[in-house]
């Protein structure tokens, strides 16, 4: 159990320390809003038509971005093999590693979600439907793609890989999160079918996450 | 029982006997199927009293959907045994398999598109059934792509075998969505628990386009096998500076 806490300390202190992934997240998050608002040109209705599904998409690219930093760093410099040898079995790893991931990327961006908001024109009374979403959803972002980096950082150019590998997995959650976004009355939000359909999604993903990780960890350290 | 049967074929000079023998097999099933099969689709079968003609389109295009799942299915079992019972050929199965499925998924998507346009007058909608599909087309260009980046063999089909088995988790999303969601998309009519909602006289070529196919799948993987089997003696060879001239008589090494 200590290990798990030192690990997610360790990332999450390496993530927002200077040059770390989370402020680049962020700074990515926030471009791709700005080219997609550019794109779409100054008509605030088709803004907001598009809101939620943009924000949505950032997301997910911004989470392609930082899949990379999960193990490669760290199988480059060579820490990587102590970690796997100091803890005790892999899956317990996969889910720390993701946890950490996430706690640097979505928990950062669910903050920021509300400007993101303003930026596209999304309806007030959507607000808290969008980080709810985004809080219920991105588990299953960050363990999937803790699957796929496990998979790939042996690899020289893993970052292109994993995003093939993982974009397809991502669907049902853009699609149950954008479908959250837009639906359900303000007052019913916690439990509309969309949430309920992110959240299994997400326990899924922390079912299967430590066994297809842990075996593809165990797979690429020998 | 099973298990020992399966691996009297690991070794690479048995398989290649059957293989040999099993092709032109193969091949010549598909042959009569499809041609039956398109004789009875093409002229003695009626037009639909709705669709007309279109309807025709079903043929080629069914079986391809069932393939396209059935492939992914038949990685997923072969990526399992290759995993668990480090049976070699089973990876071979499963890498041999991808291309041919990724081939059926798209021709699914290009034959529905085509009956799309004149019947729900799109040629694409992002409906449950579609969607999936393609997801479906991805996760093989995926799996391909996993082979193409590794170039050990044997970690290569570690590697893939774990994207293969957690991509699996779309095949009953696949096979359901028509259920689950209200998709433009028809619902299934052949297994169902009243019986087929198709006549007798559509149900036939249908059926035998799909034996076809199937057919088809066979025939295509022994093939991509042997290839695939061929190409590993030859890079073994190569590493070894024997005489590739020697390659036709050794068939022992995988």
């Amino acid at each position: 159990m200590n290990a798990i806490w030192a690990i997610i300390g360790r990332d999450v202190r390496l993530g927002f320390a200077g040059g770390g992934g989370a402020s680049q997240t962020l700074i990515f998050f926030g471009l791709t809003l700005v080219l997609f608002a550019l794109a779409v040109g100054p008509d605030q209705q088709a803004l907001a038509s598009i809101s939620g599904p943009v924000i949505w998409t950032s997301v997910l690219l911004a989470k392609f971005l930082s899949l990379d930093r999960v193990f490669q760093s760290d199988f480059e410099d060579g820490s990587l093999d102590l970690i796997v040898q100091r803890t005790p079995t892999l899956g317990v790893l996969v889910i720390a590693k993701a946890t950490a991931h996430w706690l640097t990327t979505s928990a950062l961006l669910i903050v920021f979600s509300p400007i993101a908001a303003i930026l596209l024109n999304l309806s007030s009374d959507r607000y808290i439907a969008l980080a709810l979403s985004l809080a219920v959803g991105t588990p299953a972002l960050s363990l999937i793609g803790t699957i796929g980096a496990a998979l790939t950082f042996p690899m020289r150019r893993a970052s292109a890989l994993t995003t093939i590998l993982v974009g397809p997995l991502y669907a049902p959650s853009l699609i149950f999160g954008v479908a959250a976004t837009a639906s359900g009355q303000p007052n019913d939000i916690l439990f509309s079918p969309a949430i309920l359909f992110l959240g299994a999604s997400s326990l899924m993903a922390l079912v299967v996450a430590p066994l297809a990780g842990g075996m593809a960890l165990r797979l690429n350290m020998n | 029982m099973v298990m020992r049967s399966i691996f009297e074929y690991a070794n690479p000079v048995r398989f290649a006997a059957v293989s040999t023998r099993l092709s032109p097999v193969f091949a010549g099933a598909a042959t009569v199927c499809l041609t039956t099969g398109l004789y009875f689709a093409l002229f003695a079968s009626p037009a639909d009293y709705q669709q007309g003609d279109t309807v025709r389109i079903m043929y080629v295009h069914v079986p391809a959907a069932w393939m396209a799942l059935l492939c992914y299915t038949a990685m997923a079992a072969s990526s399992l045994t290759g995993f668990v019972w480090k049976h070699p050929l089973a990876d071979v199965a499963a890498k041999a398999t991808a291309p041919i499925g990724a081939v059926f998924t798209l021709l699914a998507l290009i034959t529905g598109a085509i009956w799309g346009k004149p019947t729900w007058g799109t040629w694409w909608v992002w409906d449950a059934r579609l969607t999936s599909v393609l997801v479906l087309f991805f996760l093989y260009l995926g799996y391909i792509s996993v082979w193409t980046a590794i170039e050990e063999p044997t970690r290569a089909a570690r590697v893939a075998a774990i994207v293969c088995l957690v991509g699996f988790v779309n095949v009953p999303i696949i096979k359901f969505s028509v259920d689950w969601w209200n998709s433009l998309h028809q619902p299934a009519s052949i297994i169902r628990a009243d019986g087929p909602s198709i006549d007798s006289s559509m149900l036939t070529p249908l059926l035998l386009m799909a034996l076809g196919y199937g057919f088809v799948y066979a025939w295509l993987l022994l093939a991509n096998m042997e290839n695939e089997l061929g190409e590993r003696r030859l890079a073994r060879a190569l590493s070894q500076k024997r005489p590739v001239s020697k390659l036709v008589e050794e068939q022992s090494v995988i």
